[in-house]
């Protein structure tokens, strides 16, 4: 799908705020209300705007701990990657899984209550996973999102 | 912390945001008036932080995505204050995350293609102040991304 200035300019605006209003943003764009409902009506169905999340207070809802962990697969070939990513992605304190390439097969994005709540996590939910290898922690101390090349 | 009311509201709320307030309550089974005030207080409180869209840069025409784990020469006491700033800058960076850990800085990098990647790790990345040493990580699919919290 090609998208125009006027696009970009919408998907930003949502980026910081998806609360916004067809007319709302309508008026900041200088475009009619069912114009810009089937702007963004076009950038839903062509995949581009995939979803909207949540943002929450981490934090102050209980967790005040994210880890990063980089893993590796310790018997590749052997192991089915379908079973690991299946397995992985029903833990409930893992937010994100991703498939690397580089020097980890797999990047997990986890949060914990705190320290001893993440030790239980790594020990008796990741630890636990079939082929996991090799583990690298990193504790996420700040994160900022950008607007990205748009 | 969160007692069993918000806590029901924010888990519908991050399974689907645009859900409105009675939809909320018949889910929840509170009140429409309760739902209204629960979600106007965890708001006030910083709770609620609002919502946002989730870009699916490939359909955009992004394809690449890549993970930088860079490491900074920490003899240089500005160097995490002076290379955030200057990466801020580079258009292709959607996230910059800050780590206790082996790594120190990670940089997550949106690119239409290889040689585009190849092009801004030249030009942008690699003149970045403060770097000691980087590491690439290039994402090939993402399995989980919902990013819920385990309410």
């Amino acid at each position: 799908m090609s998208v125009d200035d006027l696009d970009l300019a919408i998907l930003r605006a949502l980026q910081r705020d998806a609360t916004q209003t067809p007319s709302e943003l309508g008026r900041k764009m200088d475009l009619s209300q069912p114009a810009m409902w089937r702007r963004i009506k076009r950038l839903q169905d062509s995949g581009i705007i995939a979803g909207r999340a949540l943002l929450l207070d981490a934090q102050k809802v209980g967790f005040g701990v994210t880890v990063f962990l980089g893993v590796k697969l310790a018997t590749k070939g052997r192991v089915s990657l379908e079973d690991f990513e299946r397995t992985v992605g029903a833990i409930p304190e893992v937010q994100t899984v991703e498939h690397v390439l580089g020097l980890y097969d797999y990047r997990l994005r986890v949060v914990a209550r705190d320290l001893a709540d993440f030790e239980r996590v790594l020990r008796r939910r990741i630890m636990a996973l079939p082929g996991v290898g090799d583990v690298e922690a990193n504790v996420l101390l700040s994160e900022e999102r950008l607007c990205g090349p748009i | 912390m969160l007692d069993s009311d918000a806590r029901a509201i924010l888990r519908q709320l991050q399974i689907d945001p645009t859900l409105t307030v009675p939809e909320l309550a018949a889910r929840t089974q509170l009140t429409v008036g309760k739902v209204a005030r629960r979600l106007d207080k965890l708001a006030q409180d910083g709770v609620l932080l609002g919502q946002v869209i989730v870009i699916d840069w490939a359909a955009l025409g992004f394809a690449v995505q890549v993970s930088l784990r860079v490491t900074l020469d920490k003899t240089q006491a500005r160097a995490f204050d002076e290379f955030i700033t200057a990466a801020r800058l580079v258009a292709e960076v959607i996230e910059i995350q800050t780590f206790l850990g082996r790594v120190d800085v990670r940089l997550s990098l949106v690119m239409r293609d290889l040689p585009h990647y190849q092009h801004v790790y030249r030009t942008r990345i690699l003149t970045l102040p403060h770097i000691a040493d980087i590491e690439a990580l290039m994402t090939v699919a993402s399995v989980k991304s919902d990013r819920a919290l385990p309410l």
